[in-house]
């Protein structure tokens, strides 16, 4: 019965059943009714080797296509720097738990505190939480923060130009908590201001959320939203993509009290949706509304600085149902890699990224037009995700089809009716690579 | 573990003009961001660090040096399950054509990765003893929150909108409560016996057409099993509710007694518990949902449904309680629990709860004349000691009294992680110890005998526990100076 990651010899087995005073493992379930055990063998396949492990996975693997990738949309194929998961491959990082024991987990306690500075620096707020799952469900802990702050108010106003994929996970948060979520129209590809101020009119909205760049890749002008929402006493949460703060105006900027979004732009690879890591940060006036971990510097008994989980008095561990979330520790493996990219890449190197994505995003935008398939559909500038309307001959579903047989992922389709696709670029497209699906295009539309 | 502390921030290692970073000339040139009205662009400049790489893997290198992981050394930290990490798991997760996938592809193009999924799903409903499972939400709290919203959805569908209290034993988690809240549920709190279970008496006058269901984990929180279950899923079934399983405690019951035959209609499971794949100091982890036959249609968007011709689908139901996640939650932890599965296999997954009772039932059969053990008895993965057996330095109002916490800290500086403590809630001292089935008898009887020493320390040189940890990296912190004096970032500092 000996097995690799077991390591009793029977001898010990005997042993120890001999201290505890049974006979057999068996025994040690003594006092379960027997109707309630499981009889028999477990439907499942028998033991693999490593060999064969390997072999099966790898097949899965196999069976996936690696696309040349010009979507985005809350998902951004950034270069990971290779010094990243070498970084992350430590176990004594990935193997730990959430550092209760500080004196033994300073290394997790340390980049979690770099990663809140760096958060804090990009959104133009003070204070960034230790991480949440995801963009979508930072957008709805937002939310509910929002509800929480106002105490009386229930409604919360969304704006159309969220990503699907996050509305729908925050319109399922807005149902089971009880939340008024109106969603507010676009107009022109940007968010209907007139709309929300309107809104806002009715003294009972307790936030308004935006995101930036929103799904079209569009950069919305926040002028005077603050002041708006500030005036009627409501909340403003701006979304964010996290690469993209690296040179656009920033939430504290624009007088947001809440910046939320996720960072898998910075160094986190696609993996099919999974992990990335949710940001949340805010002004100090709200911090005990806020969700989440947080970690705080302090001193040692010999009075050395360092780290330590801190404010835990919001946290459900000690409120239980009074808390600001049930969120425990939330991707904390993750801000490692968060940490090490904007480490790496310093201010410099993310603006840089920022310029190539955006000069391949633009090149890529022209180049489709020439093709006399599409056409621009929003006057709104861009960073490296725009949309474009289809207008070729082949039906849209056909070509994308066909484009996925070649190798490419074409893009988004935001709006089947009118025929509208969001593309993206990033620093990893080259100009031949866009030449090449360009081209492609061409042929088929 | 380096005992020395490292304690530089990567901010105080930077100076301006180093790069660490290197990128394609740009060949683009007809459109620069200059383009961009200024209005739009960041005006206070970006105070991230500027390092060079060695200067970078140096930096996190020294930092993981002064962290503890299982690969380091016994953590036997209670109700977190946390045994070895096998690597070959790492290694496939990190495979390109998983890692490269964009979630906006084809299913045509992702049909290994949707048939893993698949299998994990069908595996752990084996496991489980349910119907099916989503495994698209990112924790076990997003898991709960998840299974309470089936819960709800079950209820609305039935057109049964009354039923907004869902009962929670006093021993739960603090998770249970605040899931329930976030799910907008009011708690009705149950008592627990002398023993530690269910107090079935108090729970019957608690029941009732507003009651949506009742959330437990079994094992409980103290490691003891639930006898009474058959009766109170009756009695919860009786009155309408559904009984909700928090997988919590799931490790001890693999292969030898399933939820789903306790009774349970819902439950969560932690892969990062139960499934061996990596804590990560705290996430990312993966809390998959199961359900009894008759719910699979609540479960959250997107579905993965396999079709007659082997293939698989991507399927958004109209009847699904909605999305808890864009996609399939964290995906990569998935394939880590996915291979876990096949190496263990069906031979290995029950012995793996069994060995982990041994070694708990062993731990706390040798050290019970050491430690108060308020609750005798078998006990199932874990089991809960309420401190010291002898008092030492008065009683716990004083302040020379040595507290499980100057154990927990002593028990760093002879190399092992400390257990839980002060949870649960119902002892004063508690301390919390779970092995797990990855431990050899020798390291649990290194950690017996230095339990027994710091027993004796704790009778005959009081100061050293209370003054503990002596060698670790930093010695005890001031945790009530970062409330007060509350530094969050490296600006604040």
């Amino acid at each position: 019965m000996s097995y690799k990651y077991f390591p009793h010899t029977q001898q010990d087995i005997s042993e120890m059943l001999k201290v505890i005073g049974v006979g057999s493992l068996e025994e040690l379930y003594a006092e379960i009714p027997e109707e309630l055990k499981f009889v028999g063998e477990l439907d499942m396949p028998s033991a693999k080797s490593e060999i064969e492990v390997r072999e099966i996975i790898e097949g899965m693997a196999a069976r996936n296509k690696q696309l040349v990738c010009f979507a985005g949309c809350g998902t951004y194929n950034h270069y990971t720097p290779s010094v990243i998961p070498y970084i992350a491959s430590r176990s004594e990082f990935s193997t730990s738990y959430t550092p209760y024991q500080a004196e033994i987990s300073q290394g997790t306690l340390q980049y979690i505190f770099e990663y809140q500075s760096m958060m804090a620096e990009l959104t133009g707020l003070e204070i960034s939480n230790a991480s949440m799952y995801d963009g979508a469900t930072a957008t709805a802990e937002a939310m509910m923060m929002c509800v929480a702050a106002a105490k009386k108010r229930r409604k919360v106003l969304i704006s159309s130009t969220f990503n699907p994929d996050v509305l729908r996970v925050v319109r399922t948060y807005a149902k089971y908590h009880g939340v008024e979520l109106v969603e507010v129209p676009a107009k022109d590809g940007v968010t209907d201001k007139a709309a929300i101020n309107e809104l806002l009119a009715g003294g009972d909205v307790a936030g308004v959320m935006v995101a930036q760049p929103n799904y079209f890749g569009n950069i919305e002008d926040f002028s005077g939203l603050a002041d708006a929402c500030h005036a009627e006493k409501a909340l403003l949460v701006i979304n964010s993509v996290a690469s993209a703060l690296g040179v656009l105006k920033s939430p504290g900027e624009w007088g947001a009290d809440i910046a939320c979004g996720d960072a898998q732009s910075l160094g986190i690879p696609m993996g099919y949706g999974g992990p990335y890591i949710g940001y949340l940060c805010t002004t100090s006036a709200l911090i005990r509304k806020m969700p989440g971990r947080l970690v705080g510097a302090t001193t040692d008994a010999e009075g050395k600085r360092c780290f330590v989980l801190t404010m835990q008095a919001r946290e459900q561990h000690i409120r239980r149902e009074k808390a600001t979330s049930n969120i425990c520790t939330a991707q904390g493996f993750m801000c490692l890699y968060v940490a090490s990219y904007l480490s790496l890449m310093g201010p410099k190197g993310l603006r840089e990224v920022n310029q190539l994505s955006y000069e391949a995003a633009h090149y890529l935008q022209d180049a489709l037009i020439g093709t006399g398939a599409f056409e621009k559909v929003h006057e709104v500038p861009f960073l490296n995700e725009f949309t474009l309307r289809y207008t070729g001959k082949t039906p849209l579903n056909e070509l994308r089809k066909k484009l996925t047989a070649e190798g490419y992922l074409a893009g988004v389709v935001a709006n089947e009716a009118e025929q509208l696709v969001v593309f993206a670029a990033t620093e990893q497209n080259s100009q031949q690579q866009i030449d090449a699906f360009v081209a492609a295009v061409a042929k088929l539309v | 573990m380096n005992k020395t502390y490292y304690g530089k921030l990567i901010f105080e290692l930077s100076k301006p003009g180093r790069t660490g970073y290197s990128l394609p000339e740009s060949t683009m040139r007809n459109h620069s961001m200059d383009e961009l009205p200024s209005a739009l662009l960041r005006e206070k400049p970006l105070g991230l660090p500027e390092v060079d790489e060695l200067t970078a893997v140096r930096h996190y290198t020294n930092m993981s040096n002064n962290n503890f992981g299982v690969d380091t050394g016994f953590y036997p930290l209670g109700s977190c399950t946390m045994k070895y990490n096998p690597k070959i798991n790492e290694e496939m997760a990190a495979l390109k054509g998983f890692t490269n996938l964009h979630p906006a592809q084809c299913e045509c193009t992702t049909q290994g990765a949707l048939e893993l999924y698949w299998e994990v799903q069908r595996t752990l409903s084996e496991i489980a003893g349910l119907s099916a499972f989503t495994l698209n939400p990112y924790a076990g709290a997003h898991g709960e929150l998840t299974g309470l919203m089936v819960i709800r959805k079950y209820h609305e569908m039935r057109g049964d909108t009354g039923r907004t209290k869902i009962i929670v034993p006093d021993s739960a988690h603090g998770t249970n409560p605040a899931s329930a809240a976030v799910c907008g549920l009011q708690i009705v709190q149950v008592k627990s016996t002398a023993d530690g279970t269910v107090d079935v008496e108090d729970l019957k006058p608690l029941l009732g057409d507003d009651i949506a269901g009742m959330m437990m984990t079994n094992p409980n929180t103290l490691g003891i099993f639930e006898k009474k279950i058959p009766e109170i899923a009756r009695l919860v079934h009786e009155c309408g509710g559904l009984m909700y399983y928090d997988g919590a405690n799931l490790n001890p019951m693999l292969g030898v007694c399933r939820p789903g035959d306790m009774g349970f209609d819902v439950m969560h499971i932690n892969l990062h518990k139960t499934f061996s794949t990596p804590h990560g100091g705290g996430g990312p982890g993966s809390g998959p949902v199961g359900v009894r036959a008759g719910l699979e249609e609540y479960l959250p968007n997107p579905q993965v449904v396999k079709n007659a011709d082997g293939s698989f689908s991507i399927r958004m139901n109209e009847q699904s309680l909605g999305a808890v996640s864009p996609l399939f939650g964290n995906y990569a932890v998935v394939v880590r629990a996915y291979a876990y599965l096949l190496s263990l296999g069906k031979e290995n997954v029950p012995l793996a709860g069994k060995l982990s009772v041994l070694n708990a039932n062993y731990i706390k059969e040798c050290l019970k004349e050491y430690y108060k053990l308020p609750i005798d008895g078998l006990c199932k993965h874990e089991f809960v000691f309420d401190g010291l057996r002898e008092e030492y330095g008065g009683d716990h109002h004083d302040a020379g009294h040595v507290t499980t916490l100057d154990v927990a800290k002593r028990l760093l500086d002879y190399g092992f992680h400390a257990p839980t403590i002060y949870f649960p809630l119902l002892f004063h001292e508690a301390m919390m110890i779970e092995p797990t089935e990855t431990e050899s008898k020798d390291t649990l009887d290194e950690f017996i005998e230095v339990m027994k020493t710091i027993a004796i320390e704790a009778r005959d040189n009081r100061e050293l526990l209370k003054t503990a940890p002596h060698s670790t990296p930093v010695r005890r912190l001031d945790d009530v100076k970062a409330v007060k004096e509350p530094k969050f970032t490296f600006a604040m500092l």
